[in-house]
């Protein structure tokens, strides 16, 4: 067990010091791996760049508007699935969890493609958003299920005994209790929508241009400290809603 | 019930059915179609992109797809057993250090990636460090070659190990080691011959969960393996963006859906139903 421990520290030390030098070095004057000092100028460069600006606010966006859907469409459907079994149906979700993401994004653009042949469209904001709702729906599932499944199901069936219908019983008795499982799996869902790079940037159109695809263009440029700042951003902002997301589900 | 059931499902059925399953379905019409003049797709049917993948200049691709994806699932079954057994031995904090594990896996694929290109690079703080010690002269080249494409796989996909892992580990009955000791095996031979083979269902497990996304991994070679070290994953977008080969794009995307359909058959049959859904 003492051998198994030392394992332990150098595999949590691998797993956490790579965007931990990174947060440390977010603050580091030099724009080289010299240290010179703290410093605040790479995030007043990165909070002062218009394109990383407006970048931001399309994944907040989007984020926002897949979360939302995907939220609302996962819960019903994973009440759905907690009530009666669909082996088809969580298969098709599975599934969907593991394709690989370029194999979804280039079937999703030539979906898209094929569809805009028929109606007058193109690619922008909402084929992104729905392309994440789909992808991030399972996760939703995922978590709610768990929650129903740990649930006393005979607090619906005494609501339908004093006489509520099935919907009553769902909306005012598992609902309520649901709910911190629901908004778990919001933050979880934001998280992976504001995250992904490969699906969005093939589906993505001129106006819809998100945060991790302007990182990707400057990180295949190599390394930037702005790039740096930006991720040290987004790591303490998102790791947050990961923490509380968990909270949740554990509560 | 029946009818309240259904009306929940259906917009999540829809949802997939439009924007998961037809899109899978057009790409395996494609992959039978012939390239168009400006990109897309005509007719005539063939089954010519299928057989371009065997091109020796893509079967090279494929096989160094393959023994990376194979490569860095190894090495995970090798770096991430130890650390579930670790966890799965570690009484009430069990908990803590399981999430431990799967806290950085949450925070951005992308970044992690990057976090990597940083400490890897030329001028990266592992290159400087060791300059400055003068244990090495010239930098080592540590990025954009296969030993970076496998390292950020291994390191993007050790959870995926480690959870089924623990999960099998936490689940196995400890009498059964205590028997062994009481039998007279000493520790390690007890874990090579009583731990290890009731893991099976769980190494099965989280060797396919992490052989998957490494076979078809596109951002991790694209940004760690430079120009030279391409996969599947880059020559699928190729297809799909640059080169405008839909059909043969979409016969390689539909192997790689074929292959991890029949990988997630294997998992599911194992595990006896107790999936997540």
């Amino acid at each position: 067990m003492r051998l198994l421990s030392i394992y332990a520290v150098l595999a949590y030390a691998f797993l956490h010091l790579p965007l931990l030098v990174l947060t440390v070095f977010s603050f580091n004057h030099s724009r080289f791996t010299q240290w010179e000092g703290l410093s605040l100028r790479w995030y007043t460069q990165a909070f002062a760049d218009p394109a990383l600006r407006e970048a931001t606010l399309n994944s907040l966006l989007i984020g926002g508007a897949a979360t939302a859907l995907a939220t609302a469409l996962g819960t019903l459907c994973a009440y759905a699935l907690w009530k009666k079994k669909s082996p088809l149906f969580a298969g098709a979700l599975y599934l969907s969890l593991m394709t690989p993401e370029i194999v979804t994004g280039v079937a999703l653009l030539a979906f898209y493609q094929w569809l805009f042949h028929l109606l007058d469209l193109q690619l922008g904001m909402f084929t992104v958003i729905l392309a994440h709702v789909s992808f991030c729906l399972a996760y939703v599932v995922i978590v709610v299920i768990a929650r129903l499944r740990t649930m006393d199901a005979t607090l619906e069936e005494a609501a339908l005994d004093l006489g509520a219908n099935e919907l009553q019983a769902f909306y005012k008795v598992t609902l309520p209790q649901l709910l911190p499982a629901i908004i778990s799996a919001a933050l979880l869902a934001f998280t992976i929508s504001f995250d992904d790079f490969v699906i969005t940037s093939l589906v993505a159109g001129v106006d819809s241009e998100t945060l991790p695809m302007v990182m990707y263009a400057t990180a295949r440029r190599g390394v930037s400290p702005v790039l740096n700042a930006v991720s040290t951003v987004i790591v303490l902002g998102l790791g947050g809603l990961i923490l509380l997301s968990e909270r949740l589900q554990t509560k | 019930m029946k009818r309240l059931r259904l009306a929940f499902l259906a917009p999540s059925a829809l949802l997939l059915a439009t924007l998961f399953l037809a899109p899978l379905v057009i790409v395996a019409v494609y992959s039978l179609e012939s390239r168009g003049a400006y990109g897309g797709v005509t007719p005539p049917f063939t089954l010519e992109s299928y057989s371009r993948i065997l091109d020796p200049l893509y079967l090279k691709i494929l096989w160094r797809s393959f023994w990376v994806a194979g490569v860095s699932t190894l090495l995970c079954l090798l770096l991430g057993f130890p650390l579930a057994l670790f966890i799965s031995r570690s009484g009430p904090r069990r908990g803590l250090y399981l999430q431990l594990v799967m806290l950085p896996f949450w925070t951005s694929f992308l970044i992690r990636t990057y976090a990597w290109m940083f400490l890897l690079r030329d001028t990266g703080l592992i290159n400087t460090a060791l300059l400055a010690t003068g244990l090495i002269s010239e930098p080592l080249p540590l990025l954009y070659n296969d030993f970076a494409v496998i390292l950020g796989l291994v390191y993007g996909f050790l959870p995926f190990m480690v959870l089924p892992l623990y999960t099998t580990l936490e689940k196995l009955d400890p009498a059964l080691l205590e028997a062994a000791a009481d039998l007279g095996a000493p520790p390690w031979p007890a874990l090579a011959r009583v731990t290890l083979p009731l893991c099976r269902p769980g190494i099965l497990a989280g060797s396919i969960l992490v052989f998957i996304p490494c076979l078809g991994a596109y951002l991790t070679p694209d940004l760690m393996g430079g120009g030279k070290s391409i996969m599947i994953g880059t020559l699928v977008q190729n297809q799909f963006t640059t080169s405008r080969d839909w059909p043969f794009g979409a016969a390689l995307s539909f192997s790689l859906m074929a292959l991890t359909l029949g990988l997630l058959y294997i998992v599911s049959k194992r595990s006896r139903g107790e999936d997540l859904l």
